[in-house]
């Protein structure tokens, strides 16, 4: 804080001609403090500065940090075999051997559990990626070209929004990946990353769609326009950047809906399946046996409510910490 | 307004057709032969694949079997299963029964959402606050499978409280944990926008006018703040609705309720591609105009939106 | 009028009641602070100031000076958190407000002291009409039917100038122009009759040309109800026509209380000085505008001394070591600066 003994060497010398008020020497010794006070963070700054204090942030991170190495090298977690078990093993209750017990075909369920996460998370992360850049690009040129462009669009975005969900996800995968279907697993893979995103792209594009709506008539813009600037600078370098945000946030819960979407579609069974360790799969599997052995069912649930849990929170805190009403 | 509503319609028709469209040609034209597998285990009868090459004028393009098919549906003609049973009967007895757990998930949502939206906003940062924030937050991210299993195999399989299934005659007593397992996310929403809805307008100057003028701040919190916090709020529900009644797919497979969703995934498992088509066309109708009604029901809560 | 005004402070009674003075309201000694995560800025740091019966008292500054928050402190409206009472009291007919009940707070919102605030559009509740809001007043404050409610509200709406008040009953605050809505907004505030009228701004939101002709209606109804008025303003020009009294704020205090007449002829402060010498004067076209230099204090760290010394033309070293008091100056006028007696006596 500002030092009065410097202010004072400073300060006008004092006049007793009140006339002069405004013309005297312009130093003012409250002015360092406040130009400190209002030097401006920037919204990211401010959104990180929030952040950092937020236990669940961190918390958060480290869940979804322990997921992704887990899904990247699953050898680190454990020796287990999560293919093949032994009957002799089958629906063996968990122990000091077996943590999380053993499955009706006699498989280690902690080894199952830990390769489950690669499938799970590379279809949520993927299926995201695919939504954002499809959904993102079209609310783009939606939102930025306007007219009879953005009326298609957004007519075409409704087309596919009218669709429920779990009963679009079911069409398009019983027509594509039905029971006499041999398609391999990395093809029944890219059947339920195509499905999940063609049915979440228009949300993403909607709110695409208005942020650049939003953004597009701000003075700056307008501004760098009437410069001279053109429409792919302005895209880029002035649209993106201000638009970005909302859509990093939503990206970050839709990882979080995804996985639970993919389970989902795999307890239903149109979507991965056996010999794919998924946790849908784990937990459709499981079903049958839960009066007799419930365990099968809580650990891979424990882990995909872990995992969705921790993308929604992360998604959430960001959003919380980017949004200065709510402060 | 009555153009507003006129211009709505029209923009439904495109939305309309071209849902139903991509469902259509997903069910009847993609996977090839149309009658593979589409009797069970058998090849399909002569007589019934004669019969339905000619009502859908299957040996058309895709674009006439589309036409014939809307103009037969639009004369109440929703077609039949390969056993001949009339689909609109197939729709009228799940349909009720869709409906009225949706209700019930509704009535749910509404009343436990809605409190705990506005006690924790009228509260922020309390022991209770932190509560609702958390149970919120893993009832959004808990997919409705896990949920409903959880609780079908805790009150109905250990505890023995309630039966895991539902009956048909679909008492009451028996939708209430059906109806919580569907309404489980909606009504973490309704609690979020309500809360913030409320925290944001607690502090809003018409709420310090309202306290300004010497009301009793039931009459300040209970009208002025409620009435402008509820509008989101009750355009959420209307949204839900919307989706609650395009079926229940998880939620009526693991209670065993006959409702449209059930039908429907029977239907495509059976490849009962006129039934699968008839229940999605009434389904996106259904759920096109719930979002209409929700557009009007929004101007008709904020005077300030005009629709021209 | 012969002001007592507060020198050296007489510590009102023990007992919250304060001494029978006979003024209808009076704010003596009023400390309120702001704690935030950053620190706690003092807003007001000792603000006295009373209003009469058909008086209307100017409260005058910058804005963060403090004079909406003493507003708020007085309606009971301040935001807690962050805002907190530290010290003094708000007497409404001698009694303490700030030691009455919340229900006795009440009663005396609308009916003894009612607000007119700065943005109508947005103080009036946008999802009722005009007529609802000002209806409601003589429904839960009065016990009125509907029916009569009405008719009173139109009553009120004709008042204040409303062309064609009976329409205009059922329109919703967003279908007013500007100025018929700070019409409407100040027909509520009369509705119930109130003896002291508090208006925060009531034209800063509004065109120049609307301005002129929501004061005038201010200073009407005040003259017709005798009412006590206290007008917020940061407009010097504003306040000259209906003000009695002027009190200048400046950093959370009263740096200088005088009537319109001696305030304008010979300020006894050197921000009063300021403040007149930067309205614009036709006699002076072409040359530059005059400003008081740098900012107002950074509410969290006020400098020593005297508040304004920074930004003081007459500095000395004293000010910046001890806080001037507010001290009597001549006859019934009061100013908080070490040299009020040179200003006052120049010539």
């Amino acid at each position: 804080m500002s030092d009065p003994s410097s202010a004072s060497i400073v300060t006008t010398p004092p006049s007793t001609m009140p006339t002069e008020a405004g013309s005297g020497a312009p130093v003012d010794a409250g002015l360092p403090e406040n130009a400190r006070r209002e030097k401006p963070r920037g919204l990211l700054g401010d959104a990180w500065r929030d952040l950092r204090r937020k236990p669940l942030f961190w918390i958060s991170a480290a869940f979804i940090l322990v997921f992704v190495v887990m899904a990247a090298f699953p050898w680190l977690f454990t020796g287990g075999d999560a293919v093949n078990g032994s009957l002799s093993n089958s629906q063996v209750k968990p122990s000091g051997d077996a943590w999380f017990g053993y499955d009706v075909q006699g498989r280690d369920v902690y080894a199952r559990v830990i390769y489950g996460a690669r499938a799970s998370i590379l279809v949520a992360l993927v299926s995201t990626i695919g939504t954002l850049l499809i959904g993102g690009t079209i609310g783009m040129i939606a939102g930025y070209r306007g007219g009879w462009v953005d009326a298609l669009l957004s007519r075409f975005a409704d087309i596919f929004f009218g669709l429920p969900f779990v009963l679009g996800a079911i069409v398009i995968l019983t027509t594509f990946n039905g029971a006499d279907s041999n398609n391999n697993e990395w093809q029944i893979m890219g059947l339920v990353v195509m499905s999940l995103v063609v049915l979440s792209w228009p949300v993403v594009m909607r709110l695409m769609r208005s942020s650049v709506l939003a953004t597009k008539e701000a003075d700056y813009i307008v501004a760098a326009r009437a410069l001279g600037a053109g429409t792919g600078r302005i895209i880029l370098k002035h649209l993106l950047p201000n638009c970005l945000a909302p859509l990093l946030v939503y990206g970050t819960i839709l990882v979080g809906s995804f996985i639970g979407a993919e389970a989902t579609l795999s307890f239903l069974g149109i979507g991965l399946k056996s010999p794919v360790v998924s946790w849908g799969i784990m937990i459709s599997e499981a079903q049958n046996y839960i009066r007799i052995s419930p365990f099968l069912l809580f650990f891979p649930a424990a882990f995909l409510v872990t995992a969705v849990l921790s993308f929604v929170m992360l998604g959430e805190a960001v959003r919380e910490a980017l949004d200065p009403k709510l402060r | 307004m009555g153009r507003y509503l006129l211009r709505r319609l029209l923009q439904l028709v495109p939305v309309f057709i071209g849902t139903t469209f991509l469902i259509y040609w997903l069910v009847w034209s993609v996977p090839g032969d149309p009658f593979a597998g589409k009797c069970g285990d058998r090849r399909c009868p002569d007589a019934y694949i004669n019969f339905m090459t000619e009502k859908y004028q299957l040996d058309e393009s895709i674009w006439v079997q589309y036409a014939t098919y809307m103009k037969n549906l639009f004369q109440g003609d929703f077609g039949s299963t390969w056993n001949n049973r009339e689909v609109a009967d197939i729709i009228a007895t799940a349909y009720p029964n869709t409906l009225k757990l949706a209700l019930v998930a509704l009535l749910i949502e509404a009343v436990i959402g809605l409190s705990a939206g506005v006690l924790t906003g009228l509260r922020r940062g309390g022991f209770l606050d932190n509560l609702v924030l958390v149970s919120t937050l893993f009832l959004i991210a808990l997919p409705v499978f896990v949920v409903g299993f959880v609780l079908q195999w805790l009150l109905g399989v250990k505890w023995g409280i309630i039966n895991p299934t539902v009956s048909n005659e679909m008492r009451l007593s028996e939708l209430i944990v059906p109806g919580f397992v569907l309404g489980s996310a909606s009504m973490a929403y309704v609690a979020r926008v309500a809360r913030t809805s409320i925290a944001e307008n607690r502090r809003a100057d018409y709420v310090r006018t309202a306290i300004a003028k010497g009301l009793p701040m039931r009459r300040v919190v209970g009208v002025h703040l409620l009435r402008n916090s509820l509008i989101p709020v009750v355009t959420l529900l209307g949204t839900d609705l919307g989706a609650l009644m395009g079926g229940a797919i998880v939620t009526e497979g693991i209670f065993s309720i006959n409702g449209i969703g059930r039908a429907v995934l029977r239907a495509i498992v059976t490849k009962e591609s006129a039934t699968v088509v008839s229940i999605v066309v009434v389904l996106v109708l259904v759920y096109l105009l719930m979002n209409l009604v929700v557009d009007l029901l929004y101007a008709a809560l904020d005077p300030r939106i005009r629709y021209e | 009028m012969s002001d007592i005004l507060v020198t050296e402070q007489s510590k009102p009674g023990a007992d919250g009641s304060g001494r029978p003075s006979g003024r209808l309201l009076e704010v003596e000694d009023l400390r309120v602070e702001f704690r935030t995560r950053d620190g706690v800025a003092k807003v007001i740091n000792g603000v006295t100031y009373h209003v009469d019966a058909g008086e209307t008292l100017a409260v005058l500054g910058e804005s963060g000076s403090g004079k909406s928050v003493t507003a708020q402190t007085i309606m009971g409206i301040l935001d807690t958190p962050p805002g907190f009472v530290t010290g003094g009291q708000v007497r409404f007919h001698g009694k303490d407000m700030l030691a009455m009940s919340a229900e006795e707070r009440r009663r005396i919102r609308g009916e003894g002291i009612a607000m007119v605030f700065q943005d109508a559009l947005s103080a009036l509740n946008p999802v009722f009409t005009v007529g609802f809001q000002i209806a409601e007043q003589f429904r839960v404050r009065r016990g009125l039917s509907r029916a009569d409610a009405k008719k009173r509200a139109i009553e009120m709406l004709d008042q204040v100038k409303i062309p064609n008040a009976k329409g205009r009953f059922s329109n919703y605050p967003h279908q007013f122009s500007g100025g018929m809505r700070q019409r409407a907004m100040i027909a509520m505030s009369l509705a119930l009759d109130p003896e002291v009228l508090i208006a925060d701004e009531p034209t800063t939101a509004l065109d120049v040309t609307v301005q002129a002709q929501i004061m005038d209606l201010l200073a009407e109804m005040q003259r017709e109800r005798q009412m006590g008025l206290i007008l917020i303003t940061h407009d010097l020009g504003v306040v000259a026509d209906v003000a009695d009294r002027i009190a200048v704020m400046y950093a959370g205090r009263i740096v200088e209380e005088a009537n319109v007449y001696d305030l304008y002829a010979k300020p006894a402060h050197p921000y009063t000085i300021g403040l007149i010498d930067s309205i614009p004067r036709m006699d002076e076209k072409g040359q530059q505008l005059r400003t008081i230099k740098g900012l107002p204090p950074n509410l969290m760290n006020i400098p020593p001394g005297c508040p304004f010394n920074p930004r003081c033309p007459m500095a000395q070293p004293v000010c910046r070591e001890k806080v001037p008091p507010l001290l009597q100056v001549g006859v019934s006028r009061a100013s908080a600066c070490h040299f009020a007696e040179e200003l006052v006596n120049r010539d």
